[in-house]
């Protein structure tokens, strides 16, 4: 998630005096929660399995924030690319692919576009992982189009991408709209819920998410509350929540205000089960709700860190470190392109087209696009609170 | 992840219950029936919360009734002192959870020897940085007779500078930190159904002894003599033998002390603290000290506990949107500030005597 970092300065003007004071809010690097490994599927989906592929002078790039606030999810798809990159090159000796990370965007559209420009004048560059963010996303995919270079999002989960006609665009993991009708169904049914009351940040994302969720609860959203981040304490939305009588409660927002509203509804003697959605996944929730914290149901259209045991064994090798967010859709990416390099796909438009009519398991989920580039499907999944620890579900049913 | 989307969000505000009018086409609605059910909620978080505001407005009131100057980073002395109980907790070696994952809860004679060091560390982290920060945004402008808007300048500079200092240290830089859970907050009895807990009773109590003891210091004391000598009349204090820079010197350090108190009451009743703590409580503080009339003592009580109220009830009133409370509150102060313009219980300390 990409929390952007307000810097407001408001004038007052009180009696003789002109006063001024000013605040930044506070910006939320955004940190994976890796949890104990849950189930996972052994499955080998390595690209160009045979070892007989032929090729050479042809590279695949990713562009996206490698440094700044959420420098550390570029880092993490970088990572979970390389994997599959890697296994590639060392299966097919006649046929190495490289990997240009040079691309450092920050996450900021300005800084992305010039970047873009680059990837796209260099013609061994034949296939785009990335980019990270929606902003970027939205500022270079025009340069993408325009030079025909297929190109796979790992992270950017903007929901409107998909609607601007190009064809070039696709994206691994499902978008935001999605996330709202996730919820919903892990409310209703995993969690049985029969009053709910909806809390939101009045932040483009918390509300938005939080309105879709009012939508699709109906009858059953018995009690609504904003609340102000700049603001701690949140007892008026708690007032109104207890009054209700709700049995759960979903929260739209990040996590610092979703660590602090569920203490506070907890020390208000408020029992009802917690929920919120991908801006309230991070360890911070935990490490600063305490106790508290326990039992909260938290949703992602990312999927789990440690989904494939090969995947993270082999990511543990390599770094030291287990996959964190966004690693393995990163890694599902760099496996389309690969498996169209192994076809003989080397051409930006051999390779577009190969990845448009692609097919086949992914770890993430059965990857498939449809005419707009979006994945087939609307995998949302499901973490649950419990000692401090998050702890993957799966996928909500 | 990443951006959001850029265009607003579809409103679909609904509407709880069936005594709501919209205010605006498509916004936040009037809701009586949310002010009516939560009135008594409302009105006793108010209190509590109103009680912290008045203890940090303090801060503001008593500067400016001797030096007539707005000690903008006041806010920041709170924030510092908010860390302060931070620090507390940490030299005592407190866990944030407990293997197991519970919270380290403490009882008895235990824990209120933990609150008492908090509130201690906080103190001196409140008196010792309203020194430093009178020594080196404040003292060395009056030395040299600046004017007045040079000290606003200074003051909200050094409030710049505190702050991001701040946001740019540790670990966590400008996220949340939490304090460890030592006090186990519990419903002690309901007025009127709502509840009333252990620990604003602690807040409300604590506060209020705080604010005595300081219209003791003021009233009664000698120091609190000079305090009004110089409050009343700088120049003349002087030639009558008041040594007025440790007169401002004491005025800040007491200030230091009340945001300080603030800063332990509010970390018990709250339990987070962030670089940027001090603006987002200093704002209502200062307008608390505003709407009581600024440089009296009393004023700050007042305008605190009213704007606490008013806030609370703001927010229930549009169907528990929090913005719309601090607009509501805003709204409040420019309609008093209207009626009475140096607030309701009027500017001078030395003539309200205190």
């Amino acid at each position: 998630m990409q929390k952007i970092q307000v810097r407001r300065v408001g004038a007052l003007m009180a009696g003789a005096a002109i006063l001024f004071a000013a605040c930044g809010s506070s910006g939320s690097g955004a940190t994976a929660s890796t949890a104990p490994a849950t189930t996972a599927h052994a499955t080998d989906t390595t690209a160009g399995g045979g070892g007989g592929v032929k090729c050479s002078g042809i590279k695949l790039a990713f562009l996206g924030a490698l440094s700044g606030d959420n420098g550390n999810l570029g880092q993490n798809m970088i990572n979970g690319a390389k994997i599959a990159i890697d296994a590639f090159n060392k299966k097919n000796p006649a046929c190495q692919v490289g990997f240009d990370t040079s691309f450092d965007s920050q996450g900021a559209p300005e800084q992305a576009t010039p970047l873009a420009d680059k990837v796209v004048n260099d013609a061994s560059i034949v296939g785009l992982i990335g980019p990270g963010f929606s902003g970027e996303t939205k500022a270079t995919m025009p340069k993408f189009e325009a030079a025909n270079l297929p190109m796979i999002t790992p992270g950017a989960t903007n929901a409107k991408l998909s609607t601007n006609g190009w064809k070039m665009f696709h994206r691994i993991l499902a978008n935001d709209d999605k996330q709202a009708p996730g919820v919903v169904k892990l409310i209703q049914t995993t969690i049985a819920a029969k009053k709910v009351g909806v809390i939101d940040d009045a932040s483009d994302y918390g509300k938005g998410l939080a309105d879709a969720v009012r939508k699709g609860l109906a009858a059953a959203d018995v009690a609504n509350a904003q609340i102000d981040p700049k603001g701690a304490d949140f007892s008026a939305a708690i007032g109104a929540m207890k009054t209700a009588g709700v049995d759960t409660i979903f929260y739209g927002g990040y996590y610092a205000e979703a660590a602090k509203l569920v203490k506070q509804l907890r020390d208000a003697g408020v029992k009802a089960t917690f929920v919120s959605g991908d801006g309230s996944l991070d360890k911070g929730f935990t490490t600063n709700a305490g106790a508290a914290a326990d039992g909260a149901y938290l949703t992602a259209t990312g999927a789990p860190a440690d989904i494939n045991a090969d995947f993270q064994a082999a990511f543990k090798a390599a770094y030291k470190t287990d996959p964190a967010l966004y690693s393995p859709e990163a890694y599902d990416c760099a496996q389309v392109f690969l498996a169209g390099i192994a076809a003989g796909k080397v051409t930006r438009k051999d390779l577009a087209d190969f990845v448009s009519s692609y097919d086949a398991a992914g770890i993430t989920k059965q990857i498939k696009f449809d005419a707009t580039g979006e994945p087939i499907g609307d995998a949302v999944y499901y973490y649950v609170v419990s000692s401090g620890a998050i702890t993957a579900k799966g996928l909500i049913k | 992840m990443g951006g959001r989307s850029d265009a607003p969000a579809p409103h679909l505000h609904k509407v709880a219950v069936p005594t709501t009018y919209a205010l605006v086409p498509g916004g936040d609605s009037l809701s009586f029936h949310s002010l009516v059910t939560q009135f008594w909620p409302s009105t006793i978080n108010g209190i509590v919360l109103g009680s912290i505001y008045a203890l940090i407005a303090l801060g503001y009131t008593l500067v400016y009734g001797v030096l007539r100057l707005i000690n903008f980073a006041n806010s920041e002395v709170f924030m510092l002192s908010a860390f302060g109980s931070f620090l507390a907790i940490d030299m005592l070696g407190i866990p944030d959870r407990l293997a197991g994952g519970a919270d380290p809860y403490k009882t008895g004679w235990t824990l209120i020897g933990i609150l008492a060091f908090m509130l201690l560390i906080s103190l001196i982290i409140g008196a010792a940085s309203a020194v430093v920060l009178e020594r080196v945004a404040y003292r060395p402008l009056r030395k040299r007779n600046a004017p007045r808007l040079v000290f606003l300048i200074s003051a909200i500079g050094a409030s710049f500078a505190m702050s991001e200092a701040v946001g740019e240290w540790g670990a966590k830089k400008r996220q949340d930190y939490a304090l460890a859970r030592v006090f186990k907050k519990q419903r002690l009895f309901t007025i009127f159904g709502a509840d009333v807990r252990n620990d604003y009773i602690v807040v409300v109590i604590g506060s209020l002894v705080m604010m005595t003891i300081l219209v003791l210091f003021v009233n009664r004391s000698r120091v609190g003599r000079g305090i009004r000598a110089v409050a009343q009349d700088m120049e003349t204090a002087r030639l009558m033998g008041v040594n007025v820079d440790l007169i401002i010197l004491i005025t800040f350090v007491v200030g230091g002390l009340m945001s300080g108190a603030a800063a332990f009451f509010f970390e018990i009743y709250n339990g987070s603290a962030r670089y940027s703590l001090g603006f987002e409580l200093g704002v209502k503080a200062f307008t608390a000290a505003v709407l009581g009339g600024i440089g009296n003592i009393k004023g700050a009580l007042l305008g605190g506990l009213m704007l606490g109220i008013i806030e609370n009830w703001g927010t229930s009133l549009f169907n528990s949107n929090q913005k719309m409370g601090t607009v509501t509150a805003f709204v409040v102060l420019v309609l008093v500030l209207m009626v009475r313009p140096t607030g309701l219980l009027g500017e001078s300390m030395g003539r309200s005597r205190a």
